[in-house]
C-alpha cells in the first residue's frame, strides 16, 4: 500500500490516471500529447504507477497500451470504508459533484 | 477501437486455488454477490452466471480453457435488455505464478465503442477481485460481497 500512496502523491501521476480514466488503453505517445513534459519523464511516472499496480499495460504489436487499474484504490476503500457506509458515501459524493460540478 | 478494461490483482495463493475460487459455486457465492456459475468447464461448453434466485445474470461460452492458467469466455448480459442487445463481449482470465503468489489479470472487452456492458461490468470487478483476494489470503470474503446481488 506504501507504493500506492507514494504513486498517488504526485500531481503529474494523478493527471496521467485522470487521462486514462477519460480514455483507457492509451499508448505512451498518446499520453505524452498535450503537455510540456519529456517522454522520458512520463515513462518514469508510468513506471511508478505500474509498480504500484495502478496502471496495467498490455503489449499490442510493438505498442504498449496502458490501462487504469482501480483495484488497489478499491482495496484502500475496503480497508477503511465500512461496508455499510458505502451507499451513504456514494450519495454524498454524488451530491458534492452535482453541487460543485467539479471533477474533484 | 472497441471498449476494454484490464484489471490486475496480486494474491498470496496458488494458481490452482485461485482457479477453484473463480469457478467453484461455494466460493463464488461468497465473493460474487451470491451468484454462482454453471458450466462443464470444457472448450465450447456453455457458461452461465446465475443469480441466487435462479435467473441468469450473464451467459456465454468457454472459448479457451487451460486450467489453471487461462480462461476465455464469451459474455452476454441476460437481465438488462439494453445490455443484452450489445451481444457478446469477451472476458479473459490470466493467472501467472509470481514470487510468493499469483498475478491475476482480468480483461473484459467488447468490439463495440463505448460499450455500456463494459462500463457495467467494470463497476463490479474491482470489488469481486478484492473479495477473492480477501477470501484466499484470510479465509474470509468481504461481507458486502456475500450479500445477494439483485
Amino acid at each position: 500500500m506504501d507504493l500506492v500512496f507514494k504513486a498517488l502523491a504526485d500531481p503529474t501521476r494523478r493527471v496521467l490516471l485522470d487521462r486514462l480514466f477519460k480514455r483507457n488503453g492509451q499508448t505512451l505517445s498518446e499520453l505524452c500529447g498535450g503537455w510540456e513534459m519529456s517522454r522520458q519523464a512520463i515513462t518514469k511516472h508510468l513506471a511508478v504507477l505500474e509498480d504500484a499496480n495502478l496502471v496495467a499495460s498490455v503489449k499490442r504489436g510493438r505498442e504498449k497500451l496502458h490501462y487504469l487499474n482501480p483495484v488497489p484504490i478499491n482495496e484502500i476503500g475496503e480497508r477503511w470504508i465500512g461496508k455499510y457506509e458505502r451507499g451513504r458515501l456514494k450519495a454524498l459524493a454524488d451530491l458534492k459533484r452535482s453541487l460543485e460540478n467539479d471533477d474533484g | 477501437m472497441g471498449s476494454r478494461f484490464v484489471y490486475v490483482i496480486y494474491i498470496r495463493t496458488t494458481p490452482e486455488k485461485l482457479w477453484d475460487a473463480l469457478t467453484n459455486p461455494e466460493f463464488t457465492r461468497q465473493t460474487w454477490g451470491g451468484t454462482h456459475q454453471e458450466s462443464d468447464w470444457t472448450e465450447g461448453a456453455a457458461w452461465t452466471l446465475m443469480f441466487a434466485d435462479g435467473r441468469a445474470a450473464d451467459s456465454g461460452e468457454i472459448l479457451e480453457i487451460d486450467r489453471p492458467r487461462k480462461l476465455v469466455l464469451s459474455w452476454r448480459n441476460e437481465f438488462r435488455p439494453e445490455l443484452r442487445a450489445e451481444g457478446h463481449a469477451r472476458c479473459t482470465y490470466e493467472i501467472e505464478t509470481i514470487d510468493g503468489g499469483v498475478k491475476f489479470t482480468v480483461t473484459h472487452e467488447s468490439d463495440k465503442d463505448d460499450s455500456e456492458l463494459i462500463k457495467a461490468v467494470s463497476n463490479g470487478w474491482p470489488a469481486i477481485l478484492s473479495s477473492v483476494k480477501s477470501l484466499l489470503e484470510t479465509g474470509d470474503s468481504l461481507a458486502h460481497m456475500r450479500q445477494k446481488r439483485a
